[in-house]
This record gives structure tokens, sequence and C-alpha cells, in this order.
């Protein structure tokens, strides 16, 4: 069998991965359960009032999606690093920068996309406008695309040290601001009336510029890892 | 030119050419803070809106200039080390993070200090103090990455693609929270601007950020000699060298 | 010499706690990051010397200290 093109490669690299998530459900079945777990303490911490809760609402979802999708970055690369075919992947001719991709896209597939689909959900049991609820299944897509790929710098950079998981979240919480303050922003402008476009413009404007550049940061981190 | 870049990629040279630079840097150093220190504090007259706790000028600016350019000398010794392979910019790099952590440090806090007279509060969610948090944060992160890893080579590495991140970031996430803030801000907190500032009171505040300017490069010299020695333990030179009690 | 007394300079209209507070913390970090470096490499060197007197009385002292 002649090696496949690099369009191949990163979708075969792709169902790979797809294919380990889909046989380990319940590594996807706990991001969500964090998820909605974490929607059912803000109730309790804040008091149960309809309005004030709506209030808060577009902000206690972003940072609870923030959350989860950092817990998850950890694990992009580890099992791969721990059996060595991380290794083989970085001694393949395969171009590095469409290899990551494929990491990042899996990652993202199961767990921004479904976060996202799932999330107008926990809006209805936090009294997000319904109005409001289009605007934040956008915001998570674009927005989660970017947490995936600020979080696998982290990852690449942490991969291969035994007590990494605390430190990931000090390295890569300062990067997710941005992302917070704009996903926020297009929902609670939905809530308010006033178009959320904007918003969601310079949060693809972000995933534009972090596609562009965060693979390059992730293959250099992956060769440092694995070097080391 | 290249016999320079050769000569700093010496250990013994630049250890010995550190020393030298330190024994007259240091004391005008010393000389530079305790006068900028000594002008602001006792013969500027206070700010007319603002009274006396305005001095804290003297010291708050200069730390989070110096902090934010201690950054950048960060990232960009972080890339020469990535690019060029050269080991003494990954000392500088080293030496550089807790010292912008500290610069950062002292910022924040007399920023918080100045706040509570001025404007009545300790803390607020400006753009250009939650950024220096963050960068406070990115400091502390190389710091922690770097104590993470035991190969040293590699933790100079990763610290290095990780300072680089946070340069592209900093602008991002400093023009944000500007964004951000605009659209909150509360009416009751107005910042002042960039007013003109009297020369009376403009020169000892230049000459504060000089003099924090040259603390900075005193503190990463002292820190990379002694990070040189230490990664160099195992060569003649620094064995004669302690031998002989530290002197040469 | 702006201020008239010493009083005055420490009080500074009430500011004056504000005021020396962050010039003392200031003062303090600055001279933790000055003298920290200067410590650890003397204490380095100080270790490095006994290891190294110690190898060499292990070597014996017919070679002498080279």
């Amino acid at each position: 069998m002649s090696a496949p093109g690099p369009a191949a490669f990163c979708l075969r690299l792709l169902r790979r991965q797809l294919v380990l998530a889909v046989r380990r459900p319940i590594e996807i079945g706990n991001p969500l359960l964090f998820f909605a777990m974490v929607v059912a303490l803000f109730p309790l911490g804040l008091g149960p009032a309809p309005d004030q809760l709506a209030g808060f609402a577009p902000g206690i979802l972003w940072i609870i999606a923030l959350l989860s999708n950092l817990l998850t970055s950890d694990a992009v690369f580890r099992s791969d690093f721990d059996d060595g075919s991380l290794e083989q992947l970085l001694l393949s001719p395969q171009p590095l920068y469409l290899s990551v991709l494929a990491y990042i896209g899996a990652h993202w597939l199961i767990t921004g996309l479904l976060l996202a689909l799932v999330s107008p959900v926990f809006a209805l049991m936090l009294n997000l406008p319904g109005e409001a609820i289009g605007s934040l299944v956008a915001s998570l897509l674009l927005g989660t695309g970017v947490l995936s790929l600020l979080g696998c710098i982290g990852a690449a950079l942490t991969v291969g040290l035994k007590r990494g998981g605390m430190l990931i979240s000090l390295l890569i919480l300062p990067l997710y601001m941005p992302v917070l303050i704009f996903g926020s922003a297009a929902v609670q402008a939905a809530v308010n009336g006033s178009p959320a476009g904007p918003y969601l413009a310079l949060l693809g404007a972000m995933l534009s510029l972090a596609i562009a550049l965060a693979p390059l940061a992730i293959a250099a981190g992956l060769r440092i890892s694995v070097d080391a | 030119m290249w016999s320079f870049f050769h000569k700093l990629g010496s250990p013994p040279w630049l250890y010995g050419i550190s020393g030298s630079i330190l024994r007259w840097l240091l004391p005008l150093t010393l000389l530079a803070l305790v006068t900028g220190l000594v002008w602001g504090l006792l013969f500027t007259a206070p700010d007319f809106r603002q009274g006396n706790s305005y001095r804290i000028i003297y010291i708050h600016v200069p730390a989070a200039v110096v902090a934010l350019a201690g950054y950048y000398v960060m990232a960009i010794a972080g890339a020469i080390n990535l690019i060029w392979k050269m080991k003494m910019a990954d000392v500088a790099m080293k030496a550089a993070a807790p010292i912008g952590a500290a610069l950062t440090f002292i910022a924040l806090l007399t920023g918080a200090i100045w706040g509570k007279p001025t404007w009545g509060t300790w803390w607020v969610w400006d753009a250009r103090i939650t950024s220096m948090l963050i960068l406070l944060f990115l400091y502390l992160g190389v710091v922690a990455l770097y104590e993470a890893y035991d190969n040293k080579e590699a933790a100079g590495k990763a610290c290095a693609v990780l300072s680089l991140v946070g340069t592209v970031n900093i602008p991002i996430i400093y023009k944000s929270v500007d964004w951000w803030y605009s659209l909150h801000q509360p009416a009751s907190i107005k910042f002042t601007g960039e007013s003109s500032i009297d020369p009376s009171m403009l020169y000892p505040l230049l000459l504060m950020i000089t003099a924090f300017y040259a603390l900075f490069t005193c503190c990463l010299l002292m820190n990379m000699r002694a990070e040189l020695l230490q990664r160099e333990a195992r060569t003649n030179w620094v064995r004669k060298l302690a031998l002989a009690g530290g002197r040469g | 010499m702006y201020f008239q007394s010493l009083d005055a300079l420490l009080h500074m209209d009430g500011h004056g706690v504000f005021v020396w507070s962050a010039y003392l913390i200031t003062s303090a970090v600055i001279a933790l990051i000055l003298v920290a470096p200067g410590r650890r490499r003397r204490r380095f060197l100080r270790q490095l010397a006994g290891e190294v007197k110690r190898q060499q009385a292990a070597a014996g002292d017919t070679r002498g200290g080279d």
C-alpha cells in the first residue's frame, strides 16, 4: 500500500481519534455530565430567582464550557504519547501541521460541538431568554474551536510531564480570556436585543488566527515533549 | 561582529564580562534609584488633583513599563534559543522570568494602593490593570513550566514556545479587555487619561524609568551568573572559581 | 524640599499611609530580587568548593590540587 496523501492521512487520523472516542463513550459523556452538574451548582450558590439567574446565564454557560473544555484538553495527546504512536507520527513524512489539526478537530467534535448542541437545554434551565439561544449555540461553536486550539498548546507542552493536570490550567486560562469576553458578550447582546453579529465575527477572526498559528506552537511543543 | 557572537556563547567570557559590567552598573543603579526616590518623594510639588498620593507614580509606572518590556526580552531570548539553539539565550530567558514577575507584582500592588485614595477602590477591572494581572499569570506560568520539567533543555524550549504564544496574545487580551471594559464601565470612576505632565514631575519619572531598566539589567545579569555556574558545575573554570572563593 | 517638617512628610495630607506603604513594599521586593541571585551564586560556589576539596582529598594528595 502506498503512503496516503496529506489530506487522506489527515482524515484517517481524524477517523481514528473519533473511533477511539466512540469506543469509550464515558469519555465523551464526562464533559457533558460535568457541564450539567456545574449548571446545577450555580442556582444553589446564587439563589433560584429566575430573573437573576437569567442575568448571569451567559457568563455562567460560557465559563462552564471553558472549564469542561480545559479539563478534557489535558488528555488529547496523553495516550498516544504513552504508547509511542505520537513519536511515530513525528517521524512520519506527513506534515505535522495537518496531523495536529486532525487531533484538534477530533477534540472539538467530541467536546465543543456536543457542548454547543446540548447547551440550549441548560440555557433553558438557567432561564436564558429563548431569542438568545441561537447566538449561544453559534458563539459556542466558534469559541470552543479557539479553546480547543489553545488548550492543545498547553496539552502539547505538558504531555511529557507526570503532573501536568494543574499546570495546564495555569498556562492556558490567561489565553482563554478574550474568547470568554466575546463569547459571553455575544449572548448578552442577544439577550439585550442588540445584534450579536459583531461579536461572532470577532470570534471567527480569533478562530482563523488560532487555526493559522496554534498548530505551529502545538507541533513545536510536541517535538519538545517527545525529545525530552 | 561574528567573533562577538562566538564569545557570547562562551560561559566563562560571559561570566567575566557580566561581572565587570555589574561592578559599575550596580552602584550606578542604586544611586539612580535612591536619587529618583528622594527627588520624587521630597522635592516635587503634589499634583493639584490627586495631592500627595500621586507620588506612587514614581514606582508604579517604571515597574509597569519595565515589566512589559521584560516580557518581550524573555520572549525574544526564547525565540533566539529556539531558532539558533543558543544556550546563553536560554539562560537569559530563565533569568528574566522571576524578575519580570516581581516587577509586575510591584506594578499591581502599587496600583492598588494608589487606587484607594484616588478612585476610592483598591481594584478596577480596567484593561490596563487586568492585562497586568494576566501578564503576572503568564510570567508565573513560564516559571512553573520550567520547574515542572526535569530535562532543563526541553524546559527552556517549552518555555520559549509558551512565551511566544503569550507575545501573540498580549495585544489581543489587552484590546479585548479594553472593549469589554468600555461596554461595562461604571460611571462613578473616571480615568484622567494621558494628561500632559509637568516637567518638574516628568524628569524624576524619566530618571526612575531609566533606573528600573538598569535594575532589570542588573538582576538579569546576576541571575544569569548564578544560573551559568550551576549549569557549568562540571567544568574546570567553575571548579577553579569555587576553590578561589568566587573571586576571579 | 517641598515638605516643611518631618511630620508633614510622614503624614502627606492623609495620603502618607498609602505612599509610604507602596514605597516600603517596593523597596522590599527590589531588595529581594537584588540579593537573591548573589546569595544563590555564593552558596553554590561554597558547596562546589567543598565538593572539589573532598574529591581531591579522596583522590590522594599525591596528585596535588590542579
